[in-house]
């Protein structure tokens, strides 16, 4: 996926003119952080959850090399075929040497982020596969040739008519006088249209959620069920799947599945939540002949004995994001890489460095709401502080930045100078704006006044008032 | 090979080499006993309190159900929904013994068809293996007698669930699974798929606003026969 | 909670931004201390938390600016500040500067422990419920993010704003929703503060208020900001403005003495 992080303020500046994302944001805001709410007020055990969650991932990755081999071992004697990948090309090339051992002409495919990071569809695309996306969400970010701007609903920036339209165009074969009069009848030319690709695919194509090391499963999570479709009737299964989904056994993911539906949209449970493993045994009347998990690495092992590794307990809810301010003002695209938010401002200079994905982590108050709701505990803040004091120590941080924190700095750590700069700084503000008691505008704080205006000093410190008290015996 | 460059990555990052014998060995016994964790106290009650939270649970998720006294009574409230509902009255069943037990032949309009299911169904019957109270879920591995398909592809999905089989959590479903099956090719008990399945598809991808059936099926209907003596208080 | 006896040693720490914007909350401060029964001091050594370049990335000044504190505020029984923020970066953060140096994290630990953010340490530790102030207006208050989420400040401002004759609290909805301040943020990305201050408004705005409070300088500069280019009404001010019965004597924040 084409990286525009670096361009985080111009794609700001554009996602807060862009009416249909404002409206669309505006509408769905409200709506997670109400459900997730009442879901975890329906279960007074959440917050023991959230710790267990943590401590069941960070058990994991301070073992994950044990684990996974334990897995892949479980993988094959199931029938599978374990493919490791250290690098994205790798995981392209075995994604892509898989369908064409097939024979595929079609394949489908589940939601799936990682397959967003490797830029999957377009490397089949460019040696003759098609590629169909079967997420509602995605299957019309695919018509559009969009990225999705959230990591579970991924077109929620779309509305009707861009649905409508997009449909018309793509679906020549049906009536053009066709009407829409309601989603539903957009939901069902999707279903319909998709049902043909799903009978028709050769492979199919999922993410995995978790995956197990004690019975060498995958797990996907779903609630349109095109995810077990695309695994179920295709020649050929194949799971993509990051290091860090890895969970040791089936009570493990079980109660981190108790995390993630509820932090998600607020549901108890996903519609459908779906454990593989291996291919079709031989009694069974369906079921992919082909099992094979692509596992990828692509940056994460170079987390592990970092600051970052705390990192690698995401689990993907999105409860991150639902919950940020600032992601809600500017929207996904903004973030210009595949995983917006909070855990995209940590994970995104993790996967494509710093230098490309600085804005990101700065780009936040610290508000702590992300960290507040994330089940498996990330200290989103704290991780982003990192980034910032990765970029200071090898000065990427704007020199103006610098230069004024190197002055107010060098004052701070005087008292009695900082004394003298600060009474002279407060006279000079509350004089300026002694009129109305704040100003509309200020040469240097643009920043500031662009928005909004800046209320005046009430004249003097509080330090030089406090020694003329002392001084007078007032206090 | 990238498997070692990955371990080895690894193993860099957690400042050691491969794990230490004695350590592995607490692992390989954690994984042996497959400890619980906290299990929600909603679902820690007596047995007809289980049942009662199952079906509010169903309801809670868009699903429907009847209750049975025996299997002798499930073809009438088959009918009946099947009626009820406009929908035809031949369904793809799931070729379980317990279904064929079934004395389809009281309803004679039915017609079952056992066997997976195809794209042409609308109607579908699968076997619930076991139901979990604490969030509604349907246990449904796979296994010859009791094909995903039939799980996906219709448009109206019926289970015909023992109330013996609802159990209070997750947890143990997964018991009566490593307990009842044995895999024949991993020598394990997982079967090639398990799907817990809650309430009938749904998306809210069009407009953040929830629409039922997106690919799978839009009904989901669970016939519950009682066959659960402590399930009546 | 009993309160500490006899009269608590408490050390003020002003703040940077009360001390060259707003020092009046620094005086109600030593007043509700004082009201409360402690002794109050105002160390002259005292600068600024450091969260400033803790939260640019600049380990080492932040590390500087606190060993300065250390010194500045060691041996008192309390340390108070009329901020969430500075407080949360002094509980919080501060300690973990000296993760690598067990000493200077010991002394930084128990500077940690004893310091509280104003309104908390009035409730929490003082056993503070009641307070003899007045001021006639219906309010809405705002939890600033830091003093909520890192030292739990929720209930206490509401509590002893009960107390207040004359004042109705009218709650806003998201009060908990940061707004967009975010020090050194609201200057580096101007547009996507701007626009977090504005649904800040307008929640206040729902509420009918006319006072609008919180506990901590750089949100309500952020939020009187926002109001004022509005062309809005409502008043602003720190909390303890209100609670130390100063309304009387001291225009709201952005507005000229009359
Ligand atoms: S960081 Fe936490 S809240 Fe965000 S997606 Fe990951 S697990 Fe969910």
């Amino acid at each position: 996926m084409q990286i525009r992080s670096p361009a985080f303020k111009a794609n700001v500046s554009a996602a807060l003119a862009d009416e249909r994302l404002q409206k669309a944001l505006e509408f769905t805001r409200p709506a997670f952080p109400s459900r997730r709410a009442a879901a975890v007020a329906d279960l007074p055990e959440f917050e023991q959850l959230r710790d267990i969650g943590r401590d069941i991932k960070n058990h994991t990755l301070a073992n994950l090399d044990f684990y996974l081999e334990i897995y892949a071992a479980n993988v094959e004697r199931a029938g599978g075929i374990v493919h490791w990948c250290s690098t994205a090309d790798e995981a392209r090339a075995a994604v892509l040497a898989i369908c064409e051992k097939a024979g595929a002409r079609t394949v489908t495919k589940g939601k799936s982020m990682i397959s967003e990071e490797l830029g999957i569809n377009a490397h089949l695309e460019a040696h003759g596969i098609t590629p169909v996306e079967t997420d509602l969400g995605e299957y019309i970010l695919q018509i559009r040739n969009e990225g999705p701007s959230h990591i579970i609903a991924p077109a929620f920036h779309l509305n009707r008519n861009d649905w409508e339209e997009s449909f018309r165009k793509v679906h020549t074969d049906l009536p053009a006088d066709r009407v829409f009069n309601e989603r539903r009848d957009i939901l069902t030319e999707a279903r319909t249209r998709l049902r043909e690709k799903f009978l028709a695919a050769d492979v199919g194509i999922t993410g995995a959620n978790f995956l197990i090391a004690e019975t060498g499963s995958s797990v996907i999570v779903t609630n349109e069920g095109n995810g077990d479709l695309t695994q179920t009737l295709p020649r050929v299964h194949i799971a993509l799947a990051s290091i860090e989904k890895l969970v040791p056994t089936l009570e493990d993911a079980t109660s981190l599945l108790r995390l993630l539906a509820r932090s998600a949209t607020g549901q108890d449970f996903s519609v459908y939540t779906t454990f593989s493993t291996g291919a079709r045994r031989s009694e069974d009347l369906d079921g992919p002949g082909e099992y094979h998990v692509v596992l990828i690495d692509n940056g994460r092992s170079g987390m592990i004995g970092t600051e970052f590794q705390e990192m690698l307990r995401c689990i993907r809810c999105a409860a991150c994001m639902n919950h940020c301010p600032v992601y809600f003002t500017v929207g996904g695209h903004s973030y210009g890489w595949v995983y917006p938010g909070p855990m995209g401002s940590v994970l995104t200079p993790s996967l494509i460095g710093v230098d490309q994905a600085g804005h990101l982590p700065n780009a936040s108050t610290f508000c702590g709401k992300c960290e507040s709701v994330c089940p498996v505990k990330i200290p989103l803040p704290k991780l982003m502080r990192h980034w910032r004091e990765h970029e200071f120590e090898r000065h990427l941080s704007p020199s103006a930045v610098r230069t004024n924190l190197a002055i107010w700095a060098w004052f701070a750590m005087r008292p009695q100078l900082y004394r003298i700069a600060t009474r002279i700084g407060a006279r000079v503000l509350g004089w300026l704006g002694r009129k109305k008691g704040r100003l509309s505008s200020l040469p240097l704080a643009g920043g500031w006044t662009a928005g909004r205006d800046l209320p005046t000093p009430e004249g003097d410190t509080f330090f030089a008032r406090y020694a003329r008290l002392q001084r007078e015996g007032k206090l | 090979m990238s498997k070692d460059t990955i371990l080895n990555a690894i193993r860099r990052g957690l400042k050691r080499g491969p794990l230490p014998e004695d350590q592995a060995l607490g692992l390989r016994a954690r994984m042996a006993a497959h400890p619980r964790h906290l299990i929600p106290a909603r679902s820690r009650i007596d047995r007809p309190g289980q049942i009662a939270l199952f079906l509010r649970n169903i309801e809670k998720e868009f699903g429907t159900f009847t209750r049975v006294p025996d299997l002798d009574a499930i073809p009438e409230a088959v009918a009946d929904y099947l009626t009820a509902n406009n929908l035809p009255s031949d369904f793809a069943m799931a070729p379980h013994p317990e279904l064929a037990a079934i004395p389809w032949s009281n309803r004679p309009l039915l017609t079952q068809r056992p066997g997976r299911a195809q794209a042409s169904d609308l109607v579908s019957l699968q076997h619930g293996y076991a139901a979990v109270a604490e969030t509604g879920t349907l246990v449904l591995p796979a296994a010859a007698v009791r094909p995903t398909t039939l799980n996906l592809l219709s448009d109206t999905f019926m289970v015909v669930l023992r109330a013996s089989r609802v159990v209070g959590a997750y947890e143990e479903a997964w018991d009566l699974l490593r307990a009842e099956n044995r895999d024949e090719r991993s020598g394990g008990f997982m079967p090639r798929n398990v799907m817990l399945v809650t309430g009938p598809s749904r998306s809210a991808d069009i407009e953040s606003t929830l629409e039922l059936g997106a690919h799978g099926p839009r009904r989901l209907h669970v016939v519950l026969v009682d066959d659960d003596p402590a399930a009546f208080a | 909670m009993t309160p500490p006896s006899p009269a608590p040693r408490v050390a003020l720490f002003v703040t940077c931004l009360v001390d060259l914007h707003r020092p009046s909350v620094g005086f109600a401060a030593i007043k509700l201390l004082e009201d409360a029964g402690c002794r109050v001091e105002v160390p002259l050594a005292q600068t600024c938390c450091g969260q400033p370049a803790y939260n640019a990335g600049d380990r080492s000044t932040a590390r500087d600016l606190a060993r300065g504190l250390l010194d500045a505020f060691g041996g008192y029984d309390y340390v108070v500040v009329p901020s969430g923020s500075c407080g949360g970066m002094l509980r919080a953060h501060m300690p973990h500067l000296f993760d690598d140096d067990p000493n200077t994290r010991a002394r930084a630990d128990a500077l940690a422990g004893r310091t509280y953010e104003l309104v908390s340490f009035l409730t929490d530790v003082m056993g503070v419920t009641t307070l003899d102030a007045t001021c006639a207006a219906t309010a809405t208050y705002h939890d600033s993010c830091a003093g909520l989420r890192e030292l739990g400040i929720k209930a206490q401002p509401r509590a002893l704003l009960a107390s207040v004759a004359g004042l109705t609290l009218s709650e806003m909805a998201d009060a908990e929703v940061c707004c967009g301040f975010g020090g050194t943020f609201c200057v580096k990305y101007p547009d996507i503060s701007t626009r977090m201050v504005a649904d800040k408004t307008k929640d206040i705005a729902k509420t009918g208020a006319g006072l609008l409070l919180a506990g901590d300088m750089g949100c309500l500069l952020n939020m009187a900001g926002r109001l004022q280019r509005e062309g809005s009404t409502v008043q602003v001010r720190h909390v303890a403005e209100v609670l130390a019965g100063m309304t009387g004597d001291l225009p709201p924040i952005g507005e000229a003495r009359r």
